[in-house]
């Protein structure tokens, strides 16, 4: 019986060996299945311009994940004009190299939209990052621009404080654009749970600093009196700093604006006092993200077309007093890095 | 119209047709709306149209000799662009500057003599030399489109110059117009530009050297570019080059037709530009005050730029003489 017991213990033993020593052997069946997934896929990014931090960070982070993987990752540079971003959509569609993945920063809810389903129904995974449109993506990776705009209100109401004159103005991009739309309308929720605050002005700048500053030269001289100024967007909201800064209001207008998280955009005027705070996109992760969906989707096997994701950015009001050193990312840094290569 | 002295009311031209719409304008914006009418808004009034004035001063000298400049908006943010890109990547100042010169003396010389020599027609040449400085400085010479002035720079320094509270630019910009005024109204070539645009055959019969001062317009536009973009970029400590895909070059284009300088050349002066920044300028501080969304403020500008130029037509019907030269 004893006999007996331990040529059993040995057999089950060798048994689990012989079943469990296999797999040890043999590779994780992962990196295979990823490798013939994603090798060799093609993925484009059609920002609104490659010419600005937001776009060349994505880029940057993109293109060393796409590139590890065995993919091909492009840019287009439609340099702010809508036809140009079209037509390399429509090129891109058409090309024996159609990408596999389109990345699309759409300039307004609908211009795209039917160029989208094109690529959809040629086979293209559609990705749409920081600017929504009235269309399904397949992801839309961003911020949520009505939650940003509520940040933004809560930082004005924040920095103008109790004793205020409680008088905010704004600065809106254009009406056009979602991410105006939307930021505006985040910044109203809020403030109809504060109808103390009130917003005396609310101006447009086309998203170009001269105006920006014209406007708020105005809007400073009818109200003299303003606690805060909300700016659409970092890449304006210079001209909104150089007319507080020409009526020698620094300091007593609180101006928050927001923006990618560049180091010289965004956080050295969070420190030289410029911006009292900034609802910064956290870049990095942002770019992740899409590097997560994008990976995903290749790999799912699903057609274009079948999923609708929403992936928000975590955004956070930033003020000089919590800065850290990680607060933003260097595009220097990112420029000298890809040059070096 | 005469050359110069006041409008002749008797015959309401294009010209007094828009200064009568800016002093309504004024007029209503002052009583209406409360604000309008403080030293600090009617200052903020001109310098919000001073670098669009600037620019088009140069493009009104180059429209009276019967040519156009739509180079104008690429030459002042592409030029300062690189200016400032090679300050920041440490080229000395001197050194840096003496480059930028070089290079806005060399569009504009290259838009002279293709206009002059190579008889191409100017709208074509700068319209595909803009293009050129646009795309080569963007691709080859700098890397963002937003190009921060380095601290402490003279560029910066000269954002925060105030005389009696009045900044720097719309010194710059009387300054200019009285310069340009000077030079179209008491010296030679000045004349001479009247008589090129008015009949450039006839200029050319008489001994005037039609040639080479075309070439100097484009030059001396080239330069104005150069001024309103340190100027811009003084004011927000930056440059963005997206500006020449904005309506600027449009704007300076309406400025100096609303105010009377017609397209066929020969006709207009200083002050003509002066009444156009002035309906533009009082026109957009009273809708800013007001708050009318952008959309509507496009839409206000292009019927009252309509208007004037229906009332001219009415007023001013073309003659056999334009009929023959044609506009641009």
């Amino acid at each position: 019986m004893k006999l007996l017991r331990t040529l059993m213990a040995a057999a089950t033993a060798l048994a689990v060996t012989a079943f469990v020593a296999p797999s040890f052997a043999a590779d994780d069946p992962g990196p295979a299945a990823y490798a013939k997934a994603l090798n060799g896929k093609r993925v484009m990014l059609v920002p609104l311009a490659m010419g600005f931090d937001l776009a060349q960070g994505w880029a940057h982070y993109l293109k060393k994940e796409v590139e590890a993987w065995g993919g091909t990752f492009e840019t287009r540079d439609p340099n702010w004009v809508v036809d140009a971003g079209a037509q390399a959509i429509t090129d891109a569609i058409a090309s024996d190299t159609r990408p596999d993945v389109l990345i699309i920063h759409a300039p307004d809810l609908n211009s795209y939209s039917k160029l989208m389903k094109k690529a959809q129904a040629a086979g293209t995974y559609v990705l749409l990052v920081d600017n929504p449109a009235n269309f399904p993506a397949d992801a839309f990776v961003g911020s949520d621009w009505d939650k940003l705009g509520q940040l933004e209100a809560e930082a004005a109401i924040k920095g103008c404080g109790e004793n205020s004159s409680k008088k905010i103005g704004l600065v809106q991009g254009d009406q056009a654009n979602s991410s105006s739309l939307y930021q505006y309308a985040g910044i109203m929720k809020v403030l109809e749970k504060h109808p103390d605050f009130q917003v005396v002005a609310k101006p447009d700048s086309n998203w170009d600093a001269t105006t920006s500053r014209n406007v708020t030269t105005t809007m400073l001289q009818q109200h003299p009196d303003i606690c805060s100024i909300i700016d659409f967007w970092d890449g304006d909201a210079t001209g909104a700093s150089a007319a507080i800064r020409d009526a020698k209001l620094d300091g007593k207008v609180f101006l928050v604006t927001t923006g990618g998280g560049e180091k010289a955009a965004d956080c050295d005027k969070l420190v030289d006092g410029t911006y009292g705070a900034v609802v910064m996109t956290d870049l990095a992760r942002q770019s992740g993200d899409m590097n997560a969906i994008i990976k995903f989707l290749l790999q799912s096997g699903q057609p274009a077309g079948t999923s609708h994701t929403y992936i928000y950015t975590l955004e956070k009001a930033t003020t000089k007093a919590d800065l850290k050193p990680d607060s933003c990312w260097d595009l220097k840094a990112l420029q000298a890095e890809a040059a070096a290569k | 119209m005469n050359a110069i002295g006041w409008p002749n009311w008797r015959r309401l031209n294009q010209e007094g047709i828009v200064f009568a719409i800016a002093i309504l304008l004024f007029a209503a914006a002052a009583l209406g709306l409360p604000g309008f009418l403080t030293a600090d808004n009617l200052v903020a009034i001109v310098r919000s149209v001073s670098v669009l004035g600037i620019l088009a001063l140069g493009m009104a000298v180059v429209i009276i000799g019967r040519g156009i400049d739509l180079s104008a908006v690429a030459i002042m943010a592409m030029s300062v662009a690189w200016y400032l890109q090679l300050l920041n990547t440490g080229t000395s100042d001197g050194l840096a500057f003496l480059y930028v010169l070089a290079g806005v003396l060399a569009i504009g010389l290259l838009n002279g003599f293709l206009v002059a020599y190579a008889d191409v027609p100017a709208i074509f040449v700068t319209l595909a030399t803009g293009s050129f400085v646009f795309g080569y400085v963007r691709s080859q010479l700098i890397t963002q489109d937003a190009v921060p002035v380095p601290g402490g720079h003279w560029v910066e320094l000269l954002g925060g110059v105030r005389f009696l509270d009045i900044p720097v630019e719309v010194f710059v910009f009387a300054g200019l117009a009285f310069l340009v005024f000077l030079f179209l109204r008491y010296t030679k070539w000045g004349r001479f530009i009247y008589f090129a645009g008015d009949n450039p055959v006839a200029a050319r019969n008489i001994g005037v050297p039609v040639r080479p001062m075309l070439v100097l317009r484009y030059v001396l536009s080239a330069f104005v570019a150069l001024i309103a973009g340190l100027l811009t970029a003084a004011s927000l400590h930056s440059i963005n080059t997206r500006i020449v895909n904005s309506t600027l070059l449009y704007d300076i284009v309406l400025v100096a037709v609303i105010g009377g300088i017609g397209l066929s050349g020969g006709r207009g002066g200083v002050r003509n530009v002066l009444v156009g920044a002035a309906l533009i300028g009082i026109l957009l501080n009273a809708m800013t005050i007001i708050d009318i969304p952008l959309l509507y403020q496009n839409l206000i500008k292009a019927a009252i730029l309509l208007g004037a130029i229906i009332v001219d037509g009415i007023i001013n019907p073309r003659d056999e003489q334009t009929a023959q030269q044609g506009d641009i």
